[in-house]
């Protein structure tokens, strides 16, 4: 009996010492101690988990490292990828453009067929002035076909293989184009030359030509069809003691930077050199 | 085998001429891949025959562009035949030979085409020529010279490998 009642009076003393240190604590009496008492804990615990994430670290880099080389090689072709795509669609939108604007050109002139070529190159040797563009003869191309952009003349096709053809454009030296200056409604002869620039040959001196006359196909000599636009007069030279005045034209095509063209499909030149009359024939 | 080798090559350099070379312009002037090929090939001292790449690249060029057919056959066959010249004379230094032979070649190919345009009347200006043309495209040639030199000096030690001495 008494060993019994010694045991229950200490575990009832050491349960009320327990709850009364609980009910100091949640009141906030002994935050000081607890402080001080884990103190050493704490470092000690932030000390012991820094080595050891270090070492799991140091242990997982290199599959960390290697998958996120992989993930890096991976999104890196992924861009090269993506930024081939832009520069093709940038192309595209670009080509789209340019035949857009050719599409509202054949619009305005029914009258004409229109086969559209890509130009995919030019003359190698640099005193000509010829394009060199992807439809031939299989697409119904023929020599003599005048060529044009939506902004005005280029040239004619000048030869052609059943795939290609090549272009002469109105900048060669040996380009000759009948033409009819507005608003006087001169005529004169457009000549090209080595160096690209059109001069207006022939233009009578009694024709009153200003800067900034348009020049436009007149269609004589059946070479060209009429009223194509060429470009505008940009200096004239007329002297007295001349027999035809002169004029430098500046042309509304680019073509330095000439990438899509439309061909006139029926259009046929017109040889005339049977009514020239030749020397000594009656 | 050597002369199939130069159809292609020589028509490479064609198509490239036209599609990029075309568009890099000095003044008025361009390079002549095709002139500057046959001059380095002439040059090198194992390739025999080389008139015969003259013929092919004048043949090719004919084809594709619009000078009279002839002017760049004889082009090239002239300025291969001064680079075999200057081979048997200036062996000892084939760079300068090279830039002497392309100097030469292309003056050469120009005059003649030149030529070639006033025969068939078509109006050109000596003057104009040289200045925006010629000169140009001879500076355009001289800066591809010895790349290309040194290309075909490669092409024909893989060609013509030197014979071992036992």
């Amino acid at each position: 009996m008494k060993v019994i009642s010694s045991r229950s009076w200490r575990s009832v003393f050491l349960i009320l010492i327990a709850v009364g240190l609980i009910a100091l604590a949640l009141g906030g009496y002994l935050t000081s101690i607890t402080r001080v008492v884990l103190s050493p804990v704490i470092t000690a615990q932030t000390w012991l988990s820094t080595r050891f994430l270090a070492l799991q670290n140091y242990l997982s880099a290199p599959q960390d490292l290697a998958f996120l080389r992989l993930r890096n090689v991976e999104l890196e072709a992924e861009v090269s990828r993506l930024q081939a795509e832009i520069i093709d669609l940038k192309q595209q939108l670009s080509e789209t453009r340019v035949l857009s604007a050719l599409v509202d050109f054949a619009r305005v002139r029914p009258e004409n067929r229109y086969i559209a070529a890509a130009v995919i190159g030019r003359d190698p040797n640099p005193f000509v002035k010829y394009a060199i563009i992807n439809r031939g003869s299989d697409d119904g191309l023929r020599k003599g076909m005048p060529a044009v952009t939506q902004q005005g003349l280029v040239g004619r096709i000048a030869a052609v293989t059943a795939g290609a053809g090549r272009v002469q454009l109105i900048t060669d030296p040996a380009s000759s184009v009948n033409v009819r200056i507005e608003p006087g409604g001169a005529q004169a002869v457009l000549n090209g030359s080595i160096t690209g620039e059109l001069a207006l040959e022939m233009i009578p001196q009694s024709a009153n030509v200003q800067t900034g006359d348009l020049v436009l196909t007149s269609g004589l000599g059946g070479n060209y069809p009429g009223n194509i636009l060429i470009g505008q007069v940009l200096s004239v030279r007329s002297r007295e003691t001349d027999l035809f005045q002169r004029a430098i034209v500046q042309s509304v095509v680019d073509f330095s930077d000439l990438q899509i063209l439309l061909v006139i499909m029926n259009f046929r030149p017109v040889d005339i050199s049977p009514l020239i009359p030749t020397p000594g024939a009656p | 085998m050597v002369y199939l080798l130069g159809v292609l090559i020589l028509a490479s350099l064609v198509v490239l001429q036209t599609a990029v070379f075309s568009h890099v312009i000095l003044l008025n002037g361009t390079a002549d891949l095709v002139m500057l090929a046959v001059v380095a090939w002439s040059l090198q001292k194992k390739a025999r025959n080389t008139w015969i790449w003259a013929i092919i690249g004048g043949l090719l060029v004919g084809y594709v562009s619009a000078i009279p057919f002839w002017a760049s056959l004889v082009g090239y066959l002239l300025a291969a035949g001064v680079a075999i010249l200057l081979k048997q004379r200036v062996w000892q230094v084939p760079f300068l030979a090279m830039i002497v032979a392309t100097l030469c070649g292309s003056l050469i190919m120009n005059w003649i085409v030149v030529a070639a345009l006033r025969i068939a009347e078509v109006p050109v200006s000596l003057f104009e020529s040289l200045n925006q043309i010629i000169l140009p495209g001879i500076l355009l040639n001289l800066l591809l010279a010895l790349p290309f030199y040194f290309l075909f000096t490669d092409l024909a030690g893989l060609l013509y490998p030197a014979d071992l001495e036992m």
